[in-house]
């Protein structure tokens, strides 16, 4: 049995698994299936300053490894989710992150604020790939400067562990990752969904309502994979990988290039059990390999 | 309800009349409890194409033999690689999952199955736990034609069944709304088949102020109401259909009926 407890900022891991924000739910909806304090991490749903209705259906478009959602942060909001959720699931013997989103600075700072207070909760990922409505619908994190600008300013709010987890959707997203660095981050996580499309040609019409929508699961593994490396090798606070992960090789893979943990997403809707395959699959890896521990493969990756 | 992630095996897997098998599953272990209405999350293997599980009814649950049935419609890769399954292979599924129909209430005594297409699959299991709490449930198939009409005589151990079929060749000429069993004075109306079928049933018991529940589809990813793929507009707001629904009042759709 090797040790795979794991760190990220202040932040212990018992090992480097953590379910992907927005593919878990509370972990409750999964805890039939499988013992969720086995788990590193939870990370929940994006959780908003307000609550929002999300976009209107169809939200899920499948793709023959992968799919396609437009679920757009349905949330019952920041109070609800203290009031009624934090409190059934706060006891749960692993670390449980909140995803925070928002449309604003203020909205990031505010939701950032609120979970800060709680107790159980150790770290927040800070999902910048939302719209900013105030500068007209780009996300947060496609430009160096507005990632930079909600990063210092909720740097400022939240005295815990900070991630931010990063978007796909851009030129350079080591450029991004040093920004958010820069401004205080103590770690990156990456990779959010890649913005796609799908269209049904009988009905020569969209199949999601939003016409667009972002793409996960074994698909955009190889796209992940090059950006956990490019970014790893950018900036010196820890990287989380994630990105169509669906076995403990693929999240050896991550390991390697570079993550000093991984979040699993698309996949636990195919496996409810993934996340312990995974965890046992990383210990078997290590055991058989000769390594004491998780650490001594993190960034390992042979390239001469 | 206890969700179980079983590996089942393959103990039949007939093909009906038109385009649909009738596949039976079994276990070792005693099958799980499961409530009308409630469905599975069945992995496909070996289909390339198929990244996702399928959603599909429970149709029936043979206690004695340990059978789960399923009716299924062959529409794409998925469902076609399923078909392909032989007797003693194996089969993943989450399953019970989502809510499931209400009983009647006391005072609601004539009860109403209606189910169109392959959306008669949860109406057997329906029909067989009505009848085991002592009603006499009343079916009405519709299908566009002859060999769509499936497993008339399962139902027909349960209640009495009446059929539509829109080119006349069995039962009533039309859609189950034009059937003339309509003239009688029904307590509860359950329906699950394609939307506008439901919608107008619907729109008939609203009319005539019958408790309706209707049983819904919608593209799903996790079927456990985690990843808010599948959602519905309802009275209160979005809700899941995998973990919500399937089965909702009619009161509680945002339906225009
Ligand atoms: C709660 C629930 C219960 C269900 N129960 C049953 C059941 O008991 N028996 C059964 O046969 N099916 C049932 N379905 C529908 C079934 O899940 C789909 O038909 C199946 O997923 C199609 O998979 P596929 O890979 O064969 O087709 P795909 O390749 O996914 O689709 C092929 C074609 O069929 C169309 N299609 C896909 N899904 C549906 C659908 N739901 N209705 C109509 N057309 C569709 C697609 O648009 C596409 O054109 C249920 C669905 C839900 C949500
Ligand atoms: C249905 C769905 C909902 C998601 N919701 C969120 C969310 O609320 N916040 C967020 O940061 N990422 C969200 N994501 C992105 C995932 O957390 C993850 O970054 C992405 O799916 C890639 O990982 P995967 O391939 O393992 O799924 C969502 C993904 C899916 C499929
Ligand atoms: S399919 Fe994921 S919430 Fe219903």
């Amino acid at each position: 049995m090797a040790d795979l407890t794991t760190n990220i900022g202040n932040l212990v891991m018992k090992n480097p698994v953590m379910t992907a924000s927005g593919t878990f739910g509370y972990g409750e909806e999964f805890s039939d299936f499988i013992d969720i304090s086995r788990i590193g991490g939870i990370i929940v749903k994006g959780t908003t300053i307000k609550h929002r209705e999300g976009n209107p259906y169809p939200r899920m478009a499948e793709t023959p490894s992968g799919m396609l959602n437009a679920v757009g942060l349905q949330n019952k909001g920041v109070d609800y989710f203290i009031d009624h959720i934090y409190p059934r699931i706060k006891d749960t013997d692993t670390n449980i992150l909140v995803n925070v989103s928002g449309s604003t600075v203020e909205d990031y700072v505010a939701t950032a604020e609120k979970v800060g207070e709680l107790d159980k909760i150790p770290a927040i990922e800070l999902n910048i790939s939302c719209p900013n409505v105030k500068e007209g619908g780009m996300a947060f994190g496609t430009s160096c400067e507005s990632a930079a600008k909600v990063v210092s300013a909720v740097r400022k709010a939240y005295k815990k562990t900070l991630i931010v987890k990063l978007s796909p959707n851009v030129t350079n997203i080591a450029e991004i990752a040093m920004a958010v660095e820069g401004a205080g981050a103590d770690s990156v996580s990456l990779i959010n969904t890649i913005m796609g499309m799908a269209i049904d040609a009988e009905k020569r019409k969209p199949l999601l309502s939003t016409i667009t929508g972002g793409l996960s699961g074994a698909c955009v593994k190889p796209i992940a994979l090059r950006m956990v490396w490019q970014v790893s090798n950018a900036v010196k606070i820890p990287v989380v990988g994630l990105g169509g992960i669906m076995n403990a090789t693929d999240a050896i893979e991550f390991l390697l290039a570079g993550a000093s943990a991984v979040e699993i997403g698309t996949a636990n809707f195919i496996d409810p059990t993934v996340t312990i395959k995974v965890i046992d699959g990383i210990n078997a890896y290590l055991d058989k390999h000769g390594f004491k521990s998780v650490k001594d493969i993190i960034g390992q990756l042979e390239t001469k | 309800m206890r969700k179980y992630l079983l590996d089942l095996t393959v103990s039949g897997n007939e093909k009906l009349s038109g385009n649909y098998i009738l596949m039976k599953l079994t276990s070792e272990e005693r099958l799980p409890d499961m409530l009308p209405g409630q469905f599975a999350e069945v992995r496909v293997d070996n289909s390339p194409s198929t990244f996702l599980r399928r959603p599909i009814s429970i149709h029936f649950v043979d206690r004695d033999a340990n059978e789960l049935w399923f009716l299924i419609q062959l529409v794409g890769d998925g469902t076609r690689k399923l078909a392909e399954l032989k007797k003693g292979d194996i089969v993943n599924v989450m399953v019970p999952l989502g809510n499931s129909f209400t009983m009647p209430s006391l005072e609601q005594q004539e009860l109403l199955l209606v189910g169109g297409g392959v959306g008669i699959a949860p109406m057997l299991m329906l029909g067989a736990a009505l009848r085991n709490l002592g009603y006499y449930p009343t079916f009405l198939i519709g299908a566009r034609t002859k060999k769509d009409l499936l497993q008339l005589d399962a139902f027909e151990n349960y209640g009495k069944v009446y059929m539509t079929t829109e080119d006349a060749s069995c039962g009533e000429k039309g859609f189950v709304t034009n059937h003339s069993i309509l003239t009688q004075k029904f307590d509860k109306i359950y329906t699950c088949g394609p939307t506008p079928m439901m919608k107008a049933v619907a729109a008939y018991a609203a009319k005539n102020n019958i408790d309706c529940e209707v049983s819904l589809e919608n593209k799903m990813a996790c079927g456990v109401g985690a990843c808010l793929c599948c959602v519905t507009d309802t009275t209160e707001g979005h809700k899941c259909v995998c973990s919500d629904g399937p089965v909702f009042n009619i009161k509680d759709l945002k339906w225009q009926i």
